[in-house]
């Protein structure tokens, strides 16, 4: 509601094209566009991580859950219902109201990013010019929430957590940043629309072949996804956790559904940042390069899809998703976890450099042809 | 004052903490002052494979000083076999170590028959020699996993189960038991192998050294790991000699010291035991060490496959087996290291004394040594690669 009122009234922050939800009636959709963005931020990260626990599972010859619900896949309902029955256990030594708040003030950023990014056609809650600066800033509060239940758990190995936590945003940022922008210097736009359009126009120079941004620039995209890992604290950098070295890292002292609130903010990051990655780089709900949805016909095929050119639009972008959340399993039972320093060294002497060439690269590009 | 206030005193930041209790370092010109943080890592933790606490003097992640703290698992088996006789102590034996019952029955059981100056018949014998090997590759997959756990990697530990449980299930064929086998009894062993053993251990080295070298593929030359492991706590040779270190962890310091080469017993003089060295004697080394270690275990389970003679396996014991007055000492190769039992006889049915000198206690001696000035990270990948088991050191 807050958001809305700003968005209104702010002249930078200017809702662009319309979505789907865009009624004539404000209170109407507002309402609707709420219901989407908690609808999607509850339900996605389940999904997610059903799709984890099984990927998981098959990768390393397990099973995975099978009682569940139909071959597990009520699992992580049954997880959120033991988490509720958790008593709620907060140190005696703790800083408590900021131990309480610290979960929350995770949570909060993982859903807020969810306003601007677009899953389908027509399927967003608001389109920002500034959609893709909105959804970068949000997601660096999330730290906020991890170092401070990292510093109010009184448990030290919480506290190198959230340091590690700390240290990991502050490289991984500007790598992350430097990546975004190239995209939005090649689409000339910031509205993660916009980008997703620019995509379905841009063509291989001299020819009329449609790419995708993550064809000319496959560096950008890598450093993005590897920075987008470590922001997450995902493994291979998963030090902020390393459950070996730090127990859990700033989650040690936290139970119940503070846990799963810590959870949650992780699964919500995995599907905000791979819908980020679809957005800037693999097209957006385009099934294929140059190839419109059936049953569209404004903006190169890209809206006003009918209805169902925009579930299968909504079905490609989480179909995407999914495929990079799986990648980002699939690092995960493959690797072992880096060590900090070299993780630090990682950001600043390779990705940074080389996001500031593509950067470099992008820019120039743009100008020639 | 409870243990929770005190943790919150000692973590708290200079600025606000009582000054005499913080032993403060002023850097500079007195702007930047640190404190050090003593972290207790342990005696439950998820890198001490058990109860061994190590705790840590660390300035921010770096580790100035570490102090193993033993004895969170003292079971006083030294004490508990001077009221057992030979064959109850097979059963306490191989609990200390409890990763490698069967070596550690075959040690105790070397000793009491060197005492006894019995004959031990020959199919025994390779039985015995069939079932140590398979219990080394037993505990050297856990370590194999465990490592990588430590390292961040989940995987190795599932597929070191999924191997695990098949060596498992041929040992429980031929024993009864999947830990702890008590098999062994002087003069030879329990019963004879079952029927078709041999036939299943021939069909399953191929499989095995598939695996194995599945998991080699899936951590040696992983990027990552090597950047974990490569020139990490590295053990100069006279250092680790000076400690008492053995099994994999002096073998990567590159001496090729091996019980079962150097002082064969059973009959590891009529096979050949091939020996894996590492160069630097860090991480790296020692976990390649354990996995040269298991295909060397594989190679010498096909000597055996192919010598393996048929005749009884013990021989008929007396009502009570008692060791003449005296004493002796057997060292024998533990998957761990050399293990050795002094034993000391006054002439009746229970030891007087039996000493245990077990490899894990010798390799946490050189934790102190290794940790110092390492990061937390490197820490916990040294002490999960100097291989030992807490029940062993405690004992």
């Amino acid at each position: 509601m807050i958001l809305d009122t700003v968005l209104t009234t702010s002249t930078a922050m200017v809702a662009q094209t319309a979505g789907l939800l865009d009624t004539d009636s404000f209170l109407v959709s507002m309402l609707l566009k709420v219901a989407l963005v908690i609808g999607l931020f509850l339900s996605l990260p389940l999904i997610v991580g059903y799709m984890e626990h099984k990927a998981m599972a098959r990768l390393q010859h397990r099973r995975g859950p099978m009682f569940a619900g139909p071959a597990g896949s009520l699992q992580l309902v049954a997880d959120g219902i033991k988490f509720i029955q958790k008593e709620d256990v907060i140190p005696r030594a703790a800083d408590k109201w900021v131990f309480a708040i610290a979960p929350g003030m995770a949570l909060v950023p993982a859903l807020l990013i969810f306003f601007v990014l677009p899953f389908g056609p027509g399927v967003w809650a608001a389109d920002l010019e500034l959609g893709l600066f909105y959804a970068l800033a949000i997601t660096s509060i999330s730290v906020l929430g991890v170092m401070m239940g990292g510093w109010a758990s009184a448990n030290k190995f919480s506290l190198i957590g959230g340091l590690r936590a700390a240290g990991q945003l502050i490289a991984y940022e500007l790598p992350l940043i430097l990546a975004a922008i190239a995209v939005a210097v090649q689409a000339g736009s910031l509205s993660l629309v916009g980008i997703v359009e620019s995509q379905a126009t841009f063509m291989v120079a001299g020819t009329d072949i449609n790419v995708w941004f993550v064809f000319p620039q496959i560096l950008g995209f890598t450093i993005f996804f590897v920075a987008a890992l470590a922001e997450l604290s995902r493994p291979p950098f998963d030090m902020p956790i390393a459950d070996s070295e730090l127990v859990f890292g700033y989650m040690t002292e936290y139970t119940g559904l503070k846990f799963a609130m810590y959870l949650l903010t992780e699964y919500a990051g995995m599907v905000s940042m791979s819908a980020l990655m679809v957005v800037l780089y693999l097209g957006g709900w385009q099934i294929l390069p140059g190839v419109p949805l059936p049953g569209c016909e404004a903006g190169g095929g890209l809206f006003d899809c009918g209805v169902l050119g925009t579930l299968i639009g909504v079905g490609v972008v989480m179909g995407k998703i999914l495929m990079l959340t799986f990648v980002m399993v699939w690092l995960r039972v493959a690797y072992p976890r880096l060590r900090e320093d070299q993780l630090q060294r990682m950001s600043w002497l390779v990705l940074v450099p080389l996001s500031l060439v593509n950067l470099a690269v992008v820019a120039v590009a743009k100008v020639v042809f | 004052m409870s243990a929770s206030d005190l943790s919150a005193r000692e973590i708290s930041h200079p600025a606000t903490a009582p000054g005499e209790n913080l032993n403060l370092e002023i850097v500079g010109d007195g702007a930047f002052t640190t404190a050090d943080m003593t972290l207790s890592v342990g005696p439950a933790h998820p890198a001490t494979h058990g109860v061994l606490r190590v705790v840590l003097e660390m300035d921010g992640e770096r580790v100035k000083s570490a102090h193993p703290v033993i004895g969170y698992m003292h079971r006083g088996f030294e004490k508990l076999a001077e009221h057992r006789d030979f064959r109850q102590s097979m059963a306490l034996v191989n609990r200390h170590d409890w990763l490698s019952g069967m070596s550690n029955e075959i040690g105790l059981v070397l000793t009491v028959e060197r005492m006894l100056e019995m004959e031990v018949p020959e199919r025994a014998q390779w039985i015995r020699m069939l079932c140590a090997e398979y219990n080394r590759i037993l505990n050297h997959l856990l370590f194999v996993g465990s490592y990588g756990l430590e390292l961040g990697a989940i995987t190795p530990m599932f597929y070191a189960t999924r191997e695990r449980e098949r060596i498992q299930y041929l040992l429980e064929a031929a024993t009864g038991g999947r830990l702890h086998y008590t098999y062994n009894q002087p003069g030879g062993v329990k019963i004879d192998l079952p029927k078709g053993f041999l036939q299943q251990s021939v069909e399953l080295i191929p499989d095995l050294r598939k695996r194995i070298q599945d998991l080699e593929d899936l951590l040696l030359g992983n990027e990552i790991f090597m950047a974990r492991t490569k020139g990490v706590g590295p053990l100069p040779p006279d250092v680790a000699l000076s400690f008492g270190v053995s099994g994999p962890t002096l073998q990567a310091t590159g001496i090729p010291e091996d019980v079962r080469v150097t002082e064969p017993y059973l009959k590891y003089d009529e096979v050949e035991v091939p020996v894996p060295v590492g160069e630097n004697g860090d991480s790296w080394d020692r976990f390649y060490c354990l996995l040269g270690r298991m295909k060397a275990s594989m190679y010498i389970i096909e000597q055996i496959h192919d010598r393996i003679p048929s005749g009884p396996v013990n021989v008929k014991l007396p009502k009570m087996v008692k060791a003449p007055e005296g004493s002796t000492y057997v060292r024998v190769e533990n998957p761990l290291g050399s293990l050795g039992y002094w034993l000391e006889s006054d002439g009746g049915r229970t030891p007087w004394r039996l000493k245990m000198r077990t490899a894990s206690f010798s390799n946490v001696q050189s934790l102190p040594y290794l940790l110092e000035g390492t990061l937390v990270p490197d820490a916990i990948s040294v002490l999960g690669s100097v291989f030992f088991v807490v029940g062993d050191v405690d004992r």
